[in-house]
């Protein structure tokens, strides 16, 4: 009996060898397996911020699924009816619904801490500038992704928040009340709107991502990973090739590191789902659970949290300048803000990468610069006041500050000496 | 683990509850300061919710439509059976899987109210329980207005008091109150020990006698039709907290194997 | 020990084919592994996991169930027959869940038709029982004799067959007694819905169910069993 069972799996394990070389005569399958996961060497000492990469991978995951099942149900000409309908008439669908607008929000919650690990560590230092910029990229198109999405349930609040981010095209001089009508393709937000944010939202913009997910990935394994202390594991090899301080990604980070991580974080992201999927209306908006009105705007005009800091440095713009209008400057300081990050791998001169082995200067820039973002995005979310717009200008000065004067301080800044091999002490 | 990764973890923490307990809601209050009354909805009670539907259907719906909600849908988390529903609650001649709709055309309520009466399918989920149920209870007799009663949450709102019946005729006077004192209990005579008190004005007050509910039943009432537009606002909440439970309790022994598991695979890093 | 994937190295004593050249890591050490809790775990977990997928599919799945609305549109439905004649087909072609509903009024010679011995048919006797409920479960495959009420859909690939209510030689059958006829693929119906042999269509046509609440007012989508 025994014998027969391991002559029965002796023949499976054969002809699973067997099928596996028809495959890879034809296709370079165990080549790419190996390639990015079980011969793919990654430094051994990740830590918590290295499970926000993945995690971005899990929330676009289920942002896809979702999102193809909700196209199935959803209808631009019946936008605000027919996410009721999908809310109460379809089985599952208040889930579906929740999921994708929850999966929203955590998008951005891990793509932002995300970030701010490369930030950190320096992970778009030499030669990791391409895989910065191809991951700001993906950032710049997950905003006017997500703002897409936002209209699509055409309640008051997409209708007017979209009609406020449109306007801002308007505010382009010469030019800009005419692309602003060929934005819309009418007078004012209509259907004619919604539909073409609609194919944009569904189709072309996802397609992107996905191309953009995979390059980063591909250049991510093309120069290997960075790591918390920013030295390269490549520098110290064993006779084999192999990093000395690397260990293979699956499975030791597969298994050994994200999976936990993915579990933990399926119990916090289901339990906003199941339990507070309107986040007392930072997640979704209370007036946007009144039908689109044009003749009516909501008392308090706010965009979803995730944009909140830039909305605050939009506002911040308050005077002309140089003859320009305000209105123009705060289009160019909201895309200022999202273009300048782009610039990092050639603004931070210090000769270290990680925050572990720099001065003092780039900690307390660091540390400033996290705390002014959450307080742009806090002023984002509340209706402007004197001293609201006031502390939204100082906090866009030292947000810019801290781009455009890393080349200085990164610079006569005192670092600490980088061990040669990474540093993991259990 | 090293004291610095230790650090780091609680710093994390702490950044991440922030960025997701921003208290409050987003949306600005609004502008009365009438002082509400609390009103804390139950879907789990149903004799509320079906009185709650009944009254709906008599004094609201045939001015505001509930153009998402359907009736057989109602009717069965509501437990009520269909025939009861469609002899009792379904005056309109639909079918029972129909949408509560009105026939109101647009234009003639257009010119009756000035702006046509909104959907309320979702309006619990817009203004608030409380909001509702502190507007439904404060109609006045305001002679200036159009329909002869203004409201105390929503001034100047273009609605008739459409229980007034229930209710009876509730007027906004001058009325000898207990003085409170700075800590909040009532203020007492050092002498004679008799409730000190003093005149407030913009008080509700209803004529005896002329409702048809007393003011506990009346209030009761209000609770219903609020209870029962919370429950429209979503119906499947009670199935998702449900689901929800399941969910997050599988999710964590999920969590407990794959982190068994997780360490398992760490013992080989050396 | 070494290689580059840690389960299947477990396995290398038993696999020859595999060479133990694979370099792995240094800092990787595996001498330590406790194999059999390794595999309970990876099995252990798997299952949980396989839980979880199904789980989480339910949604998904059953999303595509038809709606409320769906549910809604395909609400019974009530047809006023007063004005059919015999031999006639009630027109407009009134519709079920979208469906065409074909309402027929027999002559007596039909009805007579219908009473023979046939056995060009293939299921003269209707003991396909998903095809009708048991009150149509007769010659006629209908509650009256003279009222049929039949699903216009040709049980082949849907199409919405013809009727042909007279005994009149046609082209696709000299012999022709009446009935309904598929132009998409050529199937043939008697009368009462039932399909000839050597056509492409394997069943009857479908009787739904109906009840009459009066002499001349029929409700498809309901009858007293369901109601």
């Amino acid at each position: 009996m025994a014998d027969q069972s391991a002559g029965n799996s002796g023949k499976m394990v054969k002809a699973w060898t067997e099928f596996m070389g028809w495959m890879d005569e034809r296709f370079p399958l165990t080549e790419t397996f190996e390639y990015h996961m079980s011969k793919y060497y990654a430094p051994k000492n990740f830590n918590f911020w290295y499970y926000f990469g993945v995690l971005s991978m899990v929330v676009l995951v289920i942002q896809l699924l979702t999102g193809i099942w909700l196209t199935m149900k959803y209808s631009p000409a019946t936008a605000f009816a027919s996410v009721e309908y999908i809310m109460r008439d379809v089985e599952y669908g208040w889930l579906l619904r929740y999921l994708h607008s929850t999966g929203a929000s955590a998008f951005f919650v891990v793509v932002y801490l995300h970030m701010f690990r490369g930030m950190m560590y320096g992970s778009y230092r030499k030669p990791r500038e391409l895989l910065w910029i191809i991951g700001m990229a993906i950032f710049a198109v997950l905003i006017i992704e997500g703002f897409a999405g936002y209209l699509l349930p055409w309640g008051n609040m997409s209708f007017w928040a979209g009609q406020v981010i449109v306007s801002l095209v308007g505010a382009i001089p010469v030019i800009g009340p005419d692309l602003m009508e060929w934005v819309r393709g009418d007078f004012l937000m209509s259907d004619i709107t919604l539909n073409r944010f609609f194919a944009l939202h569904v189709i072309a913009l996802p397609l992107i991502l996905v191309m953009l997910v995979f390059v980063h990935i591909v250049a991510l394994h093309h120069v290997g990973s960075n790591n918390p202390d920013g030295v390269e594991i490549k520098k110290h090899k064993d006779e084999n090739g192999i990093p000395l301080d690397g260990i293979q990604f699956h499975p030791y980070y597969t298994i050994g590191h994200d999976l936990p991580a993915i579990a933990l974080f399926l119990i916090f992201f289901c339990a906003v789902v199941f339990f507070a999927p309107e986040m007392g209306g930072y997640f979704i908006e209370k007036p946007n659970f009144e039908a689109a009105n044009p003749l009516k705007t909501p008392e308090h005009i706010a965009p979803v949290w995730y944009y909140t800091p830039f909305y605050a440095m939009l506002r911040a713009a308050t005077f002309p300048l140089f003859g320009i209008p305000a209105k123009f400057w705060g289009f160019v300081v909201m895309a200022g803000a999202i273009v300048i990050p782009f610039a990092l791998p050639w603004l931070d001169r210090s000769p270290v990468k990680s925050i572990r082995y720099k001065g003092v200067l780039s900690k307390f820039m660091l540390g400033l610069f996290v705390v002014t973002f959450f307080v742009l995005g806090y002023l984002g979310t509340i209706a402007p006041s004197p001293v609201a717009t006031l502390i939204a200008q100082i906090g866009t000065a030292i947000y810019f500050a801290y781009f455009v004067l890393m080349p200085w301080y990164t610079r006569v800044e005192k670092t600490k000496p980088v061990p040669d091999r990474i540093t993991v002490s259990h | 683990m090293n004291s610095t990764m230790r650090k780091t973890k609680n710093l994390l923490a702490r950044t991440a509850l922030m960025a997701l307990m921003i208290p409050g809601a987003a949306m600005a209050a609004s502008t009365s300061d009438w002082p509400m009354e609390p009103m804390k909805p139950n879907l789990q009670d149903l004799p509320s919710l079906q009185n709650g539907w009944r009254l709906y259907v008599n004094y609201c719906l045939g001015c505001h439509s509930l153009a998402y909600q359907r009736y057989e849908r109602t009717a069965d988390d509501l437990s009520v059976p269909h025939e009861i529903a469609l002899e009792q609650l379904v005056f309109t001649g639909q079918k029972i899987g129909e949408q509560m709709t009105n026939a109101m055309p647009e234009d003639l309520a257009k010119q009756w109210f000035g702006a046509p009466p909104p959907d309320l399918t979702m309006v619990a989920r817009i203004r608030g329980t409380e909001w509702l149920y502190n507007y439904l209870k404060t109609f006045y007799i305001d002679d200036s207005r159009p329909f002869g009663v203004n409201n105390k949450v929503f001034p100047n709102v273009g609605m008739p008091n459409v229980m007034a019946e229930l209710q009876g005729v509730q007027r906004s006077d001058c009325v000898q109150m207990p003085k409170l004192a700075a800590n909040g209990g009532e203020m007492r005579d050092p002498l004679t020990g008799a409730p000190v008190t003093e005149e407030r004005c913009g008080q509700l007050v209803v004529d005896e006698g002329t409702g048809l509910f007393t003011e506990e039943e009346f209030d009761q009432a209000v609770y219903d039709i609020v209870n029962f537009l919370y429950y429209t606002g979503e119906p499947s909440r009670l199935e998702r907290h449900r689901t929800g439970v399941f969910v997050i309790l599988f999710l964590v022994i999920l969590y407990v194997f794959t982190f068994l598991l997780g360490r398992e695979f760490q013992k080989d890093v050396k | 020990m070494s290689s580059s994937d840690p389960v299947n190295s477990s396995q290398e004593s038993s696999q020859t084919s595999t060479p133990d050249s694979e370099p792995g890591p240094a800092s990787i050490d595996k001498t330590g592994f406790n194999k059999q809790r390794r595999y309970f775990l990876i099995g252990a977990t798997s299952v949980v996991g396989g839980v979880g997928v199904i789980g989480a599919a339910i949604p998904f799945v059953a999303s595509w169930q038809p709606s409320a609305k769906a549910r809604a549109l395909g609400a019974p439905i009530t047809i006023d027959i007063s004005k059919l004649q015999p031999g006639e087909m009630l027109g407009p072609v009134p519709a079920w869940r979208g469906q065409p509903v074909f309402v027929i009024y027999r002559k007596q010679e039909a009805i007579e038709i219908l009473e023979q011995e046939r056995n060009d048919l293939a299921d003269p006797n209707s003991e396909n029982t998903e095809m009708q409920p048991g009150y149509a479960q007769n010659p006629w495959r209908s509650k009256r004799p003279e009222i049929g009420v039949y699903v216009g859909l040709c049980t082949h690939l849907g199409c919405s067959p013809k009727f042909h209510g007279e005994v009149v030689p046609e082209p696709f059958d000299p012999n022709w007694q009446g009935g309904f006829f598929c132009p998409c693929h050529g199937s043939r119906f008697d009368m009462a819905g039932r399909v000839f042999r050597g056509v492409p269509a394997p069943d009857n046509l479908p009787v739904p169910p109906y009840q009459f609440l009066s002499d001349s007012v029929i409700q498809v989508g309901v009858d007293e069993e369901t109601a």
